[in-house]
């Protein structure tokens, strides 16, 4: 299945894109398990996603707890925590 | 803020409060002076979580009307940078109800904060954990 995952504030620049489309392997069925096939992708990944409990995430455009399950959702979405307001 | 004002309460007799909330781009933050701010968005998200947000807000107090405003992009000491406002029949429901949306806004919409500093110096501000005290009252 093909998904799309964006990146945003630090994390885009770390991982030096603001979204791509990949087709989730065999295995990855919760966002943890993205997260890590994400870092064995390229130091890039590795260093974005290195510190680990920072991270948070939205599936279709709803935040979704790291051992959430992908299921069917289209976008996947990585981001620091919020400072907006 | 007065034409926002309105649009809730025009032509209307049973709103006797309104609150509102603004939340404008700082010139000093921890000791250092900041030329600019920018404001990175999941813009789709971020229409969704407030929407998300307003219609808890309207469940759990009694409101004739709420609007919330978030600018994003790059902004200047002295810009807004929210507005929030909730007009109900009483001032308790639309004070709660105000300050519920920025407390939840602050932790739930996608929203981050770059700060340019004079020497042109850029940084991410962190989300503080006050901010999630904050949340985690209501």
């Amino acid at each position: 299945m093909s998904v799309t995952i964006k990146y945003f504030a630090w994390l885009r620049e770390r991982v030096g894109k603001a979204e791509e489309d990949m087709i989730l392997p065999a295995g990855v069925n919760t966002l943890t398990d993205l997260i890590a096939h994400l870092r064995r992708q390229g130091e890039e990944y590795d260093h974005a996603f290195a510190t680990e409990g920072v991270v948070r995430a939205a599936l279709d455009k709803r935040h979704a707890p790291l051992d959430a399950a992908i299921g069917g959702a289209r976008e996947i979405a990585f981001f620091p925590p919020m400072t907006g307001g | 803020m007065a034409a926002e004002i309105a649009a809730l309460t025009a032509g209307r007799t049973d709103i006797g409060a309104v609150v509102t909330f603004t939340g404008i781009c700082r010139g000093q933050d921890d000791g250092r002076d900041v030329c600019a701010l920018t404001l990175e968005t999941y813009e789709e998200m971020a229409l969704a979580e407030l929407s998300r947000l307003e219609a808890e807000a309207r469940q759990r107090w009694p409101l004739q009307g709420s609007t919330i405003i978030h600018r994003h992009g790059r902004l200047q000491p002295g810009d807004n940078i929210v507005l929030v406002i909730c007009a109900s029949a009483h001032r308790h429901a639309a004070f709660e109800a105000a300050s519920f949306l920025m407390d939840y806004l602050k932790t739930r919409a996608p929203f981050w904060k770059a700060e340019e500093a004079a020497g042109g110096e850029r940084r991410w501000i962190a989300a503080k954990t006050e901010d999630d005290e904050a949340a985690e009252r209501w």
